[in-house]
């Protein structure tokens, strides 16, 4: 088991009212913004049972917002988010389904990218979908993320141009929806890359997405 | 090294001589390669965070977005005025803190979630009480909630810290756990004592379920900080004096993660049972929502 720190039970400092509908849903979309990683005009948030039910009075609507527009989660203006959003078009469902976590939500940018998480408590987080390819992170790492065209030797490929910089992977996950198919990869590093390393790692053949998700604070 | 268990960080204690809190400032400077000034300076950072936010709940008497909740500091204040608390001021510093931060976190105000929002009273309001009426130091009070911070985390290890699923037995039960554990450091217990502490909060809280009406952090929450405060001193009291909690405490975590297995989930933050059913509180609902519309 990961050790965890005491400040996972005694943190964070945050505008309420809860910590798993608020904080860990500004945490949420925070983690999104990082993921998608570029500007956007539009975003959709589904949210699912528990969130679904009792997220407006926990403000997990706005936390959600305020998250990928870039808010932490000790921001006082959370509150009044709706009258400060401007330039980006946003929307909400609601769904139940008992296969999902109790407070889940799938978060849609620009039409173009689906992150699905869960908060899981205390306000801690777990992105355990993007485009399809499940994933565990949960913010505590910076982590480069990349989609490909599944074929041999891009785990060696990749690692190699970050053994190059001196950076330490702390864990690397694949996974692949099919022999040949659409493959995904994302590196957990003790210390942040540059966006330099991100434009090498993008002009390896066939790789058609790479993102360096900073680490939440 | 994680701790996995309450057996075993009683071990290491008497085997290294140890207390509670340095334990935990150890395992935090190995886990953020830190060094114990930088995690102590954090822990004080948590511990002024908590104070900023009693000082400004005790002004506020501003409304939640429901409208039916946030004066209730404010009139405890002014009854204390009036008339002494029963039980001193210890009790009405207690009382009045924990309400103070409960009513700010509804708000929307700046709190520290220890170790949820919805329980953000009860640690801070036990801590900061004890300490302005008992003259104990700030380095001592950074202790208590080192080692608060380390039973809440062992706690977490086994079960997710969330309403949604194990029932507020998580929320304010395992702060009320830690905030007799925090106390009990602050008053000088042993090792034993505070666990024993930590243990008799725990079992007295199984089966507490979450049914926050209209699925607000308000009713029963806010008040429930107050009470489960006062439990935590409870419970100190009776663990300085010997008194042994006859299920062990990793026993007793145990049986917390597989009550909240077995509530069902209309009473575990879906508002969807309990008080959050009762005809008042659909009645709440009803003109919530169309105040809403
Ligand atoms: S009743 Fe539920 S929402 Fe309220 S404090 Fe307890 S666990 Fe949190």
């Amino acid at each position: 088991m990961e050790q965890k720190s005491i400040f996972s039970v005694i943190s964070p400092i945050m505008v309420g009212p809860s910590s798993s509908h608020t904080a860990g849903a500004v945490r949420l979309g925070l983690m999104a913004k990082n993921i998608y990683n570029n500007d956007f005009a539009k975003v959709k948030f589904i949210l699912y049972n528990s969130f679904a039910t009792t997220g407006f009075g926990h403000g997990t609507d706005k936390g959600l917002l305020a998250g990928v527009l870039g808010y932490g989660v000790d921001d006082i203006s959370i509150k009044n988010i709706f009258s400060i959003v401007n330039n980006v078009e946003y929307s909400y469902e609601y769904m139940q389904d008992i296969s999902r976590h109790p407070n889940s939500v799938d978060i849609i940018i620009d039409d173009k990218m689906t992150i699905s998480g869960d908060s899981i408590g205390a306000g801690e987080i777990r992105i355990n979908n993007i485009n399809g390819f499940a994933t565990d992170i949960d913010g505590s790492y910076d982590t480069l993320l990349l989609m490909y065209k599944d074929k041999p030797g891009m785990i060696s490929m990749v690692s190699d141009i970050i053994q190059k910089r001196r950076v330490n992977i702390a864990s690397l996950h694949c996974g692949r929806n099919s022999k040949g198919g659409t493959a995904s990869m994302y590196l957990a590093l003790d210390v942040p890359i540059g966006d330099d390393v991100v434009e090498i790692v993008k002009q390896i053949d066939d790789v058609f997405f790479v993102t360096n998700i900073r680490k939440l604070k | 090294m994680t701790i996995l268990s309450f057996s075993e960080l009683i071990e290491r204690c008497k085997k290294e001589n140890k207390r509670i809190y340095e334990i935990a400032l150890e395992e935090e400077a190995f886990l953020q390669a830190e060094t114990l000034d930088v995690i102590r300076i954090k822990t004080l950072e948590t511990l002024l965070a908590m104070k900023d936010a009693i000082k400004d709940g005790l002004k506020s008497s501003e409304k939640s977005i429901s409208n039916w909740c946030g004066d209730d500091c404010i009139k405890l204040q002014n009854k204390y005025k009036k008339t002494p608390a029963l039980f001193g001021k210890i009790f009405e510093k207690i009382t009045t803190y924990a309400l103070a931060t409960a009513e700010e976190n509804l708000r929307m105000g700046r709190i520290v979630a220890c170790p949820t929002a919805g329980s953000c009273g009860i640690v801070p309001s036990v801590i900061v009480a004890v300490a302005e009426e008992e003259n104990i130091s700030e380095t001592e009070q950074i202790n208590g909630l080192l080692t608060a911070g380390l039973v809440g985390l062992i706690v977490s290890n086994k079960v997710q810290l969330a309403g949604a699923v194990a029932g507020c037995q998580a929320e304010c039960g395992v702060a009320s756990a830690m905030a007799a554990a925090a106390l009990t450091q602050m008053l000088g217990g042993n090792v034993d004592e505070i666990l024993q502490a930590t243990a008799l909060a725990l079992k007295n809280i199984l089966g507490l379920t979450c049914d926050p009406v209209c699925g607000l952090v308000e009713v029963p929450c806010i008040k429930r900080n107050a009470f489960l405060a006062i439990h935590a001193v409870t419970a100190s009291e009776l663990a300085l004096c010997g008194v042994e909690s006859k299920i062990p405490l990793d026993e007793i975590v145990d049986t917390l993660k597989i009550t909240g297995q077995l509530m069902s989930p209309l009473l575990k933050e879906t508002s969807q049972g309990g008080l959050a059913k009762t005809k008042t509180a659909l009645d709440l609902e009803k003109k919530l929502f169309n105040n809403k519309q």
